[in-house]
């Protein structure tokens, strides 16, 4: 077999393989059932690989599982059925089912740190199924284990299996848990949001290889993902799911260039959003010459200077531990550099939080990833907007309460949402309230951390939208740290790149994402997989001629 | 049909300011909790519903007086005196519903103080970390190392038997209990971004231990408090059985078993009542807590 990626609809497909009438899903919330899925015809042909897309919710990874004939805890299948190679696998025997699955049928999760034992090596979890199945003796079984590794483009194929989860990175585990699957040959392999928790440029080697393996062993696949760039790279068909319901489907192409239906349409407008550039101005914030380190061993940043202009927005870019939040554990004083300067309207700050004055740590406002551990679960959002006003502005009854009704018109919501806990409330709302939290403190500064990496993307078009409108209304700076390029060209004005602790690249938006391009930002950038199915094909024919490039990704 | 409605829905109504619609939803959400409650925690309520009630209107409920010698020692049961009298010929039902103030309001009592000793040390020494967390936890350590009943049989000899000290000596034995804990949930707590972002906004020591922390550690240690408690009573009325709780002519289950246990000899199920009312408030305070535990937890199966 050749391990040259070739572009995915050129292969031949068989018959049906599975077959998926009219499937109903319920799952139980407060001892009440409600469907989840309702009624989702799906058909997959022998080698064929089926992109599943929508947002989260849409019960995409619930139909994942149901074609293993599976629910999990908490759900059932109330409807339909489920042919796999003939054979109906929900009124199958639950013998039947188990043998099946692991075998012919396999699942690809999406995070594999999770799913991996930590007390055994790599090699035994990846022949477990295998061994148990006798079909091959161990040492057989191991050789066959290794050149699935090699194929996988796993660094040192023949020692890696002998490794712990631990000791090896996040890109490299999801291969190592395709490895497992494809020990079996399994007939068809559901994917999971399998890249969904890499770094670009770990993603593009991920998802060649799975690419390339399912090709080779002309497997059928199913991939699940709500990122319609990469399943434009991954799927011959796309089916688009909401609400637990089929909304369109189409092969890739033709769905691409030609939705038909107006949610479809909306998916694929999302990352149109843009922002006109503007120069920067006086100084709000100057990061100079920053030293920090956890403890006295690990140098997180090395000498990092970076310049925040009032009312713009500073987008610092990098895959994860090049140092973007500990960038902002700096700034917000909770660690302290070793060496460096931070400068706030002209004057250098205290190093440490304790030090610093309550005028001060109102003007610099934080918003974090994950809004479910932002909010205290058991503070209403008045709690939580309301404290920050009476904290640092002093007002309490009818004024306090005015502002918070300001602040919820400020952030698209109304008064009505005052009374709820934050577990009553959607991702996207529960962000927004961090936003108005943030507001309330009438900070001159905010620094956003990954803000809509945890949200759906149309959700996070809409987070987007409030930022933006709220600079324009606010003349509010935000020094925006993400490793999403997509959101970076929307929303910023500057651009700083980071690698391992130091800056590589920064100046205006226009100037870093136009060529020439220094090697890591060069990576970065072509890493962002983009809505033309052949753009895969083509990076890696791109990168085969400057294998250097390659290097740096894949680690 | 929307005249029906009305009283059920908040949203029909004029919009309420911001502050009544709060109150209004905090008491919807505790009456609700109640009505689906499985009957064992109901069972549970009820069982401590009337042991509060006894223990509060005591002088109105019994018969004869506390310490009131009423007849012959070890009467039968009788319509006289329900369940017989004791040894020196006091009432034992009236003994008994004493008991139920004394043993209770003490054990209530002492969790109590171990809580607020306990509970503040294991959120200071979670929250502060480095030398105090340290400091204290190695004290608790070397506390827990010997086992409770004798350490308290120890002090309390020291110290005397009073019920004071026997109040501080279980509280202070019994915090240590209520440390551990609280610094281990409260340590999951304490790294979650919304105490960094109340750090960031300047909050001092009280507010993130009260505000911030406590509010989310109420589950277990809520859980921990009723079956502390049980704890705590046991241990009063093992003491009592020995000598060393609370002192006579005090009415206490423990020490009422202590001076009846002849009467098993012969046949009588006399010296069992209060061994069965320290019983049953145990059974009632764990179903309660089963269920909290259930509820807030989030566990289904």
């Amino acid at each position: 077999m050749n391990d040259n990626a070739k572009p995915s609809g050129t292969r031949t497909k068989g018959d049906v393989l599975l077959e998926v009438r009219n499937l109903q899903i319920e799952g139980e919330s407060d001892e009440v059932w409600r469907p989840i899925v309702k009624g989702v015809d799906l058909t997959l042909k022998r080698g064929e690989v089926l992109g599943l897309i929508g947002e989260s919710g849409a019960g995409k990874s619930t139909m994942g599982l149901a074609a293993m004939g599976y629910a999990r805890a908490g759900c059932r299948i109330s409807g339909g059925s489920v042919v796999f190679d003939g054979i109906d696998l929900l009124s199958a025997s639950e013998e039947t089912r188990r043998k099946m699955r692991g075998t012919r049928i396999a699942y690809v999760a999406q995070s594999a740190a999770a799913s991996f034992n930590p007390a055994h090596k790599l090699m035994d979890q990846t022949l477990e199924t295998e061994l148990r199945e006798g079909k091959r003796g161990r040492a057989e079984a191991e050789k066959d284990a290794i050149e699935l590794y090699r194929r996988l483009r796993l660094p040192n194929p023949e020692e890696i299996g002998f490794r712990y989860p631990h000791q090896v990175s996040g890109g490299q585990l999801q291969r190592a848990m395709t490895a497992m699957a494809m020990t079996c040959r399994p007939d068809l392999i559901i994917f999971d949001e399998p890249t969904t928790a890499l770094d670009v440029t770990t993603q593009v080697e991920v998802l060649a290889a799975i690419r390339d393996i399912v090709d080779q062993f002309h497997t059928a696949a199913i991939y699940i993902t709500h990122d319609l760039a990469v399943v434009a790279q991954m799927a011959d068909r796309i089916k688009v799911l909401r609400y637990g319901k089929s909304v369109e489907e189409a092969p890739t192409r033709e769905m691409l260039t030609n939705p038909r239906e107006d949610y479809t349409k909306s998916l694929w407008s999302v990352r149109k959003l843009g922002k006109q550039e503007q120069p920067g101005g006086e100084p709000v914030l100057q990061v100079k010459n920053v030293t920090a380190a956890y403890g006295n061993a690990v140098r997180v940043l090395s000498e990092v200077t970076v310049t925040v202009p009032r009312g713009r927005t500073v987008a610092v870019v990098g895959e994860s531990g090049s140092g973007k939040s500990t960038l902002a554990r700096v700034i917000t004083g909770l660690l302290p550099p070793i060496q460096g300067d931070i400068v706030f309207n002209g004057k250098s700050l205290p190093p440490a939080l304790k030090e610093r004055s309550a005028d001060t740590l109102r003007r610099i406002q934080m918003i974090y990833q994950m809004p479910d551990t932002a909010l205290n679960p058991r503070h209403t959002v008045y709690e939580t907007i309301g404290r920050p006003i009476e904290f640092y502005r002093g007002l309490t009854g009818a004024k306090k309460e005015a502002r918070i009704s300001e602040l919820m018109t400020m952030i698209e919501m109304d008064d009505s949402y005052v009374d709820r806990f934050p577990g009553e409330l959607s991702g996207g709302q529960k962000q927004r309230i961090c936003i108005a939290r943030a507001l309330a403190a009438e900070p001159e500064l905010i620094i956003c951390d990954e803000v809509t990496s945890a949200l759906d993307q149309i959700v996070q078009e809409g987070i987007l939208q409030l930022l933006m409108r709220l600079q324009r209304e606010l003349n509010v700076s935000y020094l925006f740290i993400t490793h999403d390029i997509a959101t970076v060209r929307a929303i910023s004005d500057e651009i700083v790149v980071m690698f391992q602790g130091r800056v590589v690249q920064q100046g205006p938006k226009t100037q870093v994402l136009s060529p020439p391009h220094p090697p890591y930002t060069e990576l970065l950038l072509s890493s962002v997989p983009e809505m033309d199915p052949d753009w895969l094909t083509n990076l890696l024919a791109r990168r085969k001629v400057q294998p250097e490039a390659m290097k740096a990704g894949d680690r | 049909m929307t005249v029906t409605h009305d009283t059920g829905s908040a949203t029909a109504k004029a919009a309420p300011s911001i502050s009544q619609r709060r109150r209004r939803s905090v008491a919807g959400n505790a009456w609700r909790g109640f009505v689906k409650a499985p009957f064992s925690a109901k069972f549970g309520m009820v069982i401590i519903a009337v042991y509060v009630l006894a223990a509060i209107f005591a002088p109105m409920l019994a018969p004869y007086g506390e310490a009131e010698v009423v007849g012959a020692g070890y009467q039968p049961w009788s319509w006289q005196h329900l369940m017989g009298t004791d040894q020196l010929g006091r009432d034992l039902f009236s003994r008994l519903i004493y008991g139920a103030r004394n043993t209770v309001g003490v054990a209530l009592l002492t969790t109590i103080l171990s809580f607020a000793l306990g509970g503040g040390l294991g959120l200071l020494a979670a929250i502060a970390k480095g030398w105090i967390d340290q400091v204290l936890s190695r004290i608790v350590d070397a506390l827990m190392a010997i086992p409770v009943l004798i350490f308290a049989l120890l002090l309390l000899s020291i110290f005397g038997t009073s019920l004071v000290n026997m109040v501080l000596v279980l509280a202070v034995l019994d915090s240590t209990r209520v440390f551990r804990l609280t610094r281990a949930v409260s340590q999951n707590v304490v790294v979650m971004d919304y105490v960094e972002a109340a750090r960031l906004r300047g909050e001092k020591l009280p507010w993130i231990m009260r505000r911030e922390i406590l509010p989310n550690i109420m589950a277990p240690l809520v859980a921990e408090f009723g079956l502390r408690f049980c704890f705590v009573f046991l241990t009063i009325s093992a003491l009592s059985f020995l000598g060393l709780g609370l002192q006579p002519p005090t009415a206490d289950w423990g020490s009422m078993v202590y001076e009846n246990k002849m009467l098993i000899t012969v046949g009588r199920l006399t010296p069992l009542l209060p061994a069965g009312a320290i019983a049953l408030l145990t059974v009632g305070v764990n179903f309660v807590v089963d269920w909290f535990l259930h509820k807030t937890s989030g566990l289904k199966e």
